[in-house]
């Protein structure tokens, strides 16, 4: 089958794309995100009174480093069709192993590595429940969300640790020396280099919307579907152990319920930049601008003195338009399609009997 | 998959517009406050206070902070109310930086933490504005002032002399607590249990029970310490559920009237006790007071007249002359007593 397909290959005689570069480039979702994006910072900047102040960026940065980074892996979950909703229990755990780990007198890298490979193996799991086992993702990560929570409170009850050593607090929370950028934009803008490269530039990244698209047909197509999945959880554990310790020193608390409910941040994030819940569809910077714009927005509707209840209302309201309008644009094209399809199925069957 | 036609454009741009026109309405709005915030100090002083509760929709800080505003009104400054929806370590940390952003004067804040947000407030405190901490403190380095609403020793005295005046300074009484470990209620009632011992010896102590801060399982130790000591006069209950809880089984009970209740309680969930006589007096520090204190604080802050040593005294309103004691700690007072003649004012 393989050995014949050079001699096979025909010549195409139809065009590679129906649209030309700058439309599929310009016209997509993720463009569109990106371009609310800077319509709320415009108008921000215009408007709300303080926004333009460096400490903006710091603060919005810092902030949404925790989302920014656990939103990578979950991508790439999401366009395989799964979900991972431990990500912010796991961020709990590691944060607790990090404290318990540094007040037990481990050198603070030491204990964070430590974290981090608790956050690993807690991705084992989900991945061997989820691919292994074959059990749902949905229901597996609800399971593991309660129980990584549970150990993390268990661990600590309801104390906190608080002592970290300031050489590593500090470089969590140390702008990129005369920017008002946050350092941990650097590991972070590593990381989204190498899973956007991952996920658009290597066969594997391909895979995963092959996945997405369809798994038995991607399995037929030499995909190993279990163990690409494996992987993306191991992935997703991991990135959320690194959160996990940068949350700790972040806030210089190690605690059970810490990043309570970020999961939750995330996934609307990661579906607000324009990954379709159902698979198979999804870009990366669409991701970021997605994350960024809740942020910003959240950022600047707090100082503009908007509570925190109307706040909610309204990013609820943008991913519920964002999520509609997808499907309902959706339905409008297959309604074009079907209309183009009667079209031409009308004249080719008045045109038999002649 | 990845075409897009006209009509996608549109409902993007129609999202966009939305977004834009509601960030431009709130922003334009608020942005009125904000400038009549920082040129409303004729003295050139920023009298631009935020309070930060623990959460929104609670009604103990909705009280507290009206008591803040009250205050700041009468010294003619702008109050805002921030705060998250629950009450999570971290949650409060964006609100405290958007104060820095904003460049408030003072910034009051009820800590749900107190070591997570404590960098957050000194870097607010960096950038100028002044931090009181009230009803739940920081770490002291973490915050210019905090505001206590009772000390344990204050707390202690005012149930013992509630239940002394109440049964006659004589008889047996019992302890209705929360959990056997948790740490205020067994300070307290190591405290009472001194003031009793030397001041009220005809009292007798026989029991302390622990009813969990669970409500059903303080209504039946109250039950069970009814039926064990049928000479008891009395029941303390330093906390607002094992009060509610006890006086919920008294009021239906033959011993209405007969045994009397004191401890700390809300008003909201001790009123219907107070007017149907199964409770006389109760007491709790009252939150207005505490919000009023804050406020007068952080202008005594802002405007220079303090700076939070030990020995420093301001001007708190109706309240009268304030003095910082140890630790950069200001005290309310003595615990205010709750009962049929003034139970009415409160709503919390």
């Amino acid at each position: 089958m393989t050995t014949t397909a050079p001699e096979t290959r025909t010549v195409r005689t139809y065009r590679a794309h129906a649209h030309p570069a700058w439309r599929r480039i310009l016209l997509t979702r993720e463009m569109a995100v990106i371009a609310l994006l800077v319509v709320v910072i415009a108008v921000a900047l215009a408007v709300v009174p303080n926004f333009d102040s460096p400490l903006t960026v710091t603060y919005l940065l810092r902030d949404l480093a925790p989302i920014l980074l656990i939103a990578l892996p979950m991508t790439l979950i999401i366009i395989t069709e799964e979900i991972d909703l431990s990500v912010a229990s796991i961020v709990g755990l590691t944060s607790v192993m990090t404290g318990i780990l540094t007040q037990a007198g481990w050198d603070f890298p030491v204990a964070a590595v430590a974290a981090i490979l608790v956050g690993t193996v807690a991705g084992v799991i989900n991945g061997f429940l989820v691919t292994v086992v074959g059990l749902p993702s949905l229901a597996v990560t609800i399971g593991t969300l309660a129980l990584f929570r549970g150990i993390a409170v268990g661990l600590l009850g309801t104390t906190a640790i608080t002592d970290f050593p300031e050489f590593w607090s500090d470089l969590a929370k140390d702008n990129i020396p005369g920017t008002p950028i946050p350092g941990i934009m650097i590991p972070f803008v590593v990381l989204a280099i190498v899973f956007a490269v991952l996920l658009h530039f290597t066969p594997f990244g391909r895979s995963l919307y092959a996945i997405g698209l369809n798994k038995e047909a991607a399995a037929f197509s030499g995909v190993d579907v279990g163990r690409t999945k494996f992987l993306l959880f191991v992935l997703s554990g991991t990135v959320s152990g690194f959160a996990g310790v940068y949350f700790t020193l972040l806030y210089s608390n190690a605690r059970g319920d810490n990043a309570t409910g970020l999961e939750l941040s995330v996934i609307a994030a990661v579906l607000l930049g324009g990954v379709s819940i159902f698979g198979g569809r999804g870009a990366l910077h669409g991701v970021i601008a997605g994350v960024l714009l809740i942020g910003t927005l959240g950022s600047a509707l707090r100082l503009a003195g908007v509570t925190s209840d109307i706040i909610n209302v309204i990013t609820g309201v943008l991913l519920v338009l964002s999520v509609v309008s997808a499907s309902f644009l959706a339905w409008l094209r297959s309604r074009r399609i079907s209309a183009i399809g009667r079209k031409k199925g009308r004249t080719s069957s008045a045109a038999e009997p002649i | 998959m990845f075409t897009h036609d006209r009509k996608r454009r549109l409902g993007v741009s129609i999202t966009a517009l939305a977004v834009g026109a509601a960030l431009a309405l709130t922003g334009c709005s608020a942005g009125g406050g904000g400038d009549a915030g920082s040129s409303d100090g004729a003295s050139d002083a920023n009298l631009a206070i935020t309070f930060l509760p623990k959460n929104l929709g609670n009604p103990y800080f909705d009280t507290s902070n009206a008591g803040g505003e009250e205050a700041i009104k009468e010294f003619g400054g702008t109050y805002a109310e921030v705060g998250p929806a629950e009450a999570s370590p971290t949650s409060q940390v964006t609100f405290i930086q958007t104060a820095a952003q904003q460049g408030v004067g003072g910034l009051v804040v009820s800590a749900n933490d107190p070591e997570a947000i404590c960098d957050a407030l000194n870097e607010a405190r960096d950038a100028g504005v002044k931090v009181v901490t009230f009803d739940s403190d920081t770490n002291p380095d973490c915050r210019d002032l905090f505001i206590n609403q009772a000390t344990a020793e204050g707390i202690a005295k005012s149930q013992v002399d509630l239940i002394a005046e109440q049964i006659g300074d004589a008889g047996q009484v019992a302890i209705l607590s929360a959990s056997a470990n948790a740490t205020n209620q067994n300070a307290w009632i190591e405290l009472m249990k001194t003031d009793l011992a030397d001041n009220h010896p005809n009292i007798e102590l026989v029991e302390t029970v622990y009813g969990d801060d669970d409500d059903q399982t303080s209504f039946d130790k109250t039950a069970a310490l009814l039926q064990t000591y049928p000479d008891l006069k009395g029941i303390i209950s330093p906390t607002t559920v094992g009060i509610s809880a006890a006086a919920r089984y008294l009021s239906t009970s033959e011993y209405k009237g007969k045994v009397a209740l004191t401890g700390l309680g809300t008003p909201n969930q001790m009123r219907e006790y107070v007017k149907d006589g199964t409770v006389t007096a109760f007491a709790l520090w009252n939150p207005a007071d505490l919000g009023y204190l804050a406020a007068y604080a952080t202008k005594a802050l802002i405007e220079g007249d303090i700076t939070g040593k030990e020995g420093d005294t301001f001007d708190a309103g109706k309240l009268g002359e304030y003095e910082v004691g140890a630790d950069s700690v200001v005290l309310l007072g003595d615990p205010y007593v709750f009962n049929a003649d003034n139970i009415d004012d409160f709503d919390f």
